[in-house]
């Protein structure tokens, strides 16, 4: 059995956060796959009524929540590999703190790779 | 005051009681699967969307219809909507069990998800598959190139 001093994987520091971080970025990801589905089935209705809808996503707002939401997958992403890991590596569980900001760096790198990107789309800069 | 007890060190940690083959631990493998899949799949589609060329800027019925005319895009997305659906949809049901309490209310949510889900996968199938990327009487501008070849 762990004991409470020692601490376990699932509550507080970087073990719990990561589980909340987890929940949230899959619940929010889920309810924008929905109306992802959506906006994209305009697809069928005419050509036009899809370009007037997904025109809304190249405005500044849109733009900005884009870059929320690819946080929010690869931080999902990330995180789902290292419980992967966890669960089946046997070292998975040992090294999960390690694991966890490999994790935090891996998402910097990513968002370095794509917020700047992004941004130029948004304003036309390439 | 009695004693703690302390269980038997050889006895397997039960928390459910069920054992073996199971619909629980089907519904943990498959999360830990589909996930695995799914991290191709989405980091595929956001650098094709969203890195790419102009992004977001691009993508219109032209840019869809382009890639849809390919099977190959067709089936990733296929892949990727239930992967994605099934996946999403098994973790909010996860969330509905921790948080609902009363048998109400977790009918009503349950309810709500599987309708929710049945509904956007089987729309998008529909879409991926009855897709024309070359509409009859569409205007001519608004379409791939391949149409007017
Ligand atoms: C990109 C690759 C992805 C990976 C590697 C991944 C990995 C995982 C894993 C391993 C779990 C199980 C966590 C656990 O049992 O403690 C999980 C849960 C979950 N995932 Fe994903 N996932 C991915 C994409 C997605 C997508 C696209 C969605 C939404 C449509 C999503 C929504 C969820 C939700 C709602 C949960 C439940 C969270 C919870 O129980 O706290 N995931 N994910």
């Amino acid at each position: 059995m762990a004991s409470a001093e020692a601490g376990t994987l699932y509550r507080g520091r970087e073990g719990m956060w990561s589980w909340v971080a987890h929940r949230i970025s899959g619940m929010l990801i889920f309810l924008f796959l929905i109306v992802h589905v959506m906006d994209t089935a305009l697809v069928r209705v005419s050509p036009e009524a899809y370009n007037e809808v997904i025109g809304h996503y190249k405005t500044i707002v849109f733009g900005l929540g884009e870059i929320g939401l690819v946080g929010a997958i690869c931080f999902h992403a990330l995180n789902g590999i290292r419980v992967i890991l966890v669960d089946f590596w046997a070292q998975g569980a040992r090294r999960q703190r390690m694991m966890f900001w490999s994790v935090v760096g891996l998402w910097v790198l990513l968002m370095i790779g794509f917020v700047p990107r992004q941004l130029g789309h948004m304003f036309g800069w390439w | 005051m009695t004693a703690t007890q302390i269980p038997d060190p050889t006895k397997r940690y039960q928390r459910t009681g069920l054992r073996g083959r199971n619909i629980e631990m089907l519904s943990w493998l498959f999360m830990r699967f589909s996930g695995a899949v799914l991290v191709i799949l989405v980091f595929g589609h956001l650098f094709v969307n969203l890195w790419l060329g102009e992004g977001v800027q691009r993508i219109d019925f032209a840019f869809v219809s382009g890639k849809w005319a390919n099977p190959f895009w067709q089936l990733w997305d296929l892949c990727m909507l239930w992967l994605g659906m099934l996946h999403g949809g098994n973790g909010v049901r996860t969330i509905i069990n921790d948080y609902a309490r009363g048998p109400r209310l977790r009918l009503v949510l349950k309810a709500l998800l599987y309708i929710a889900v049945v509904a956007t996968v089987v729309l998008g199938t529909l879409v991926i598959f009855t897709f024309s990327p070359c509409p009859a009487g569409a205007e001519p501008s608004l379409l791939p190139s391949i149409c007017s070849e």
